[in-house]
């Protein structure tokens, strides 16, 4: 139950970019790629204090057995700007003022959690591109599935309707153990919520570790088990 | 020059180089070293009694000053870098220039070596053009050029190309060993920004080979034996 499904992570996939990421928990697989900072058009976006991110997240259409109608979507931008607001708290935006430091993603296989699978991808992408920034961030989705609480739920999981039902709370937590961005699907009573925080804490000082050798060099596949490059 | 500046530079990074056992990968938020008797330096910070990394990149700690080594990330321009730029647009007092990095930079009328008629200003310089200039003052938000100084000026010919510009100085080389060895072996003439812009002219033989060289160091920047490695790609006989 606070078992994450076996993560994969990679960075430099995208030799085009600045910097770029993959993560994979199970079967969700999410790149990211970031450009920047440069400089931000139209002018009038521009803020003359500090820089700012754009994040754009998207499903690619074969990532779900329905095909996914691409483009932007109610749910695609809802996820892109708490992507956004998930790691600009840790990101020192004031270095370049007037700049944008544009974050994509893309989920190549949803299985549940891809908004926090792309936040992880897209925090090691950014550090990789030698953005400066305070903490690394990690993110996992915690569910409670009747009464129990489980870590990194997966679409079945999610559509799970008897007893209590299914929650699905994703969090990103920074490498400092703070919160920088959380949501919550469903209903869920103060005391388990508390569990809920703490599974979350515990499962995110394991992906930042995998984060962190990745960053490293490693390809991780803990299918496989890690291998140098 | 404005190549004595940057081998001046490379020099400096060289003799960084002799400690190598104090350096290693960091990720941002990671403590590097703790206890009392560092200090933060480059991209990094003190909280409590540990040293704590900003960015991504190679931990460096001489003596008691901890600081970070960037390896990736666009160019930062500071006061005094040669840079090697394409114009991008033109106005009524100066050429607006493509640099890489954050900001696009601007070199005014003024600051050109000579005269010029206002109201033919892409006589010298015309949209594409590439010019090596030096970065005269960076404000926030904008970058000026000059091209007072000696060496610098327009760019005829050639073709450009980019690579990340933290791996500059495995271009140049040691007082700028492996420049020189590229031109020898090409036959090209080349000037290197400090931007990552790299300017490269000669026959069309020779130019390729040295793209090819120039791409193979940035691939391979931080491996040992770099040198050996592209004078068998350039086929240096020894």
């Amino acid at each position: 139950m606070d078992e994450i499904r076996p993560m994969r992570a990679e960075v430099g996939i995208i030799p085009n970019a600045d910097g770029s990421a993959l993560f994979a928990s199970g079967k969700t697989v999410a790149i990211a790629a970031v450009y920047g900072p440069k400089q931000l058009h139209p002018a009038n976006k521009r803020k003359p204090d500090r820089g700012i991110i754009r994040c754009e997240y998207n499903m690619l259409p074969f990532s779900v057995s329905d095909r996914a109608r691409p483009g932007p979507s109610r749910r695609s931008k809802e996820i892109s700007l708490v992507t956004e607001s998930a790691l600009s708290a840790v990101t020192d935006l004031s270095r370049f003022p007037g700049s944008v430091i544009d974050v994509q993603i893309m989920i190549l296989q949803a299985d549940a959690g891809t908004r926090c699978a792309g936040v992880n991808a897209a925090a090691m992408a950014l550090a990789h591109a030698g953005i400066v920034m305070r903490e690394m961030v990690s993110s996992i989705a915690i569910g409670k599935i009747d009464d129990k609480i489980v870590v990194d739920i997966t679409k079945e999981e999610e559509d799970w309707t008897e007893g209590e039902g299914s929650t699905d709370i994703p969090f990103s937590i920074t490498s400092n153990n703070e919160v920088t961005h959380l949501q919550l699907d469903g209903y869920i009573q103060t005391k388990r919520f508390k569990e809920a925080i703490d599974a979350a804490k515990n499962a995110c000082s394991k992906i930042l570790e995998i984060q962190s050798r990745a960053l490293k060099g490693e390809i991780v596949d803990e299918n496989k088990g890690g291998k140098k490059k | 020059m404005a190549e004595t500046k940057i081998k001046q530079e490379v020099e400096e990074i060289e003799e960084e180089t002799y400690e190598k056992s104090e350096r290693k990968l960091v990720i941002p938020g990671e403590t590097i070293v703790s206890g009392d008797d560092y200090l933060p330096g480059d991209f990094t910070r003190k909280e409590g009694d540990n040293i704590i990394a900003n960015r991504y990149g190679l931990s460096d700690v001489r003596g008691r000053v901890v600081k970070i080594i960037p390896v990736s990330g666009v160019f930062e321009p500071r006061r005094g870098n040669t840079v090697i730029g394409r114009v991008e647009d033109i106005t009524f007092s100066g050429w607006i220039v493509d640099i890489g990095g954050p900001y696009g930079a601007f070199l005014p009328l003024a600051e050109c070596p000579r005269f010029i008629n206002r109201n033919n200003i892409d006589e010298f310089a015309g949209i594409g053009d590439v010019l090596n200039a030096k970065i005269w003052s960076v404000k926030k938000g904008s970058v000026d050029l000059t091209l007072k100084s000696r060496g610098l000026g327009k760019l005829e010919g050639g073709m450009i190309i980019k690579i990340n510009s933290n791996k500059v100085p495995r271009v140049i080389g040691k007082e700028g060993s492996m420049i020189n060895l590229i031109k020898d072996k090409t036959g090209t003439e080349i000037t290197v920004g400090q931007n990552g812009f790299i300017w490269v002219r000669g026959e069309l033989e020779g130019e390729k080979k040295a793209e090819e060289t120039i791409k193979l160091i940035e691939r391979e920047a931080s491996s040992d034996g770099l040198t050996e490695k592209i004078e068998n790609f350039l086929g240096v006989k020894k």
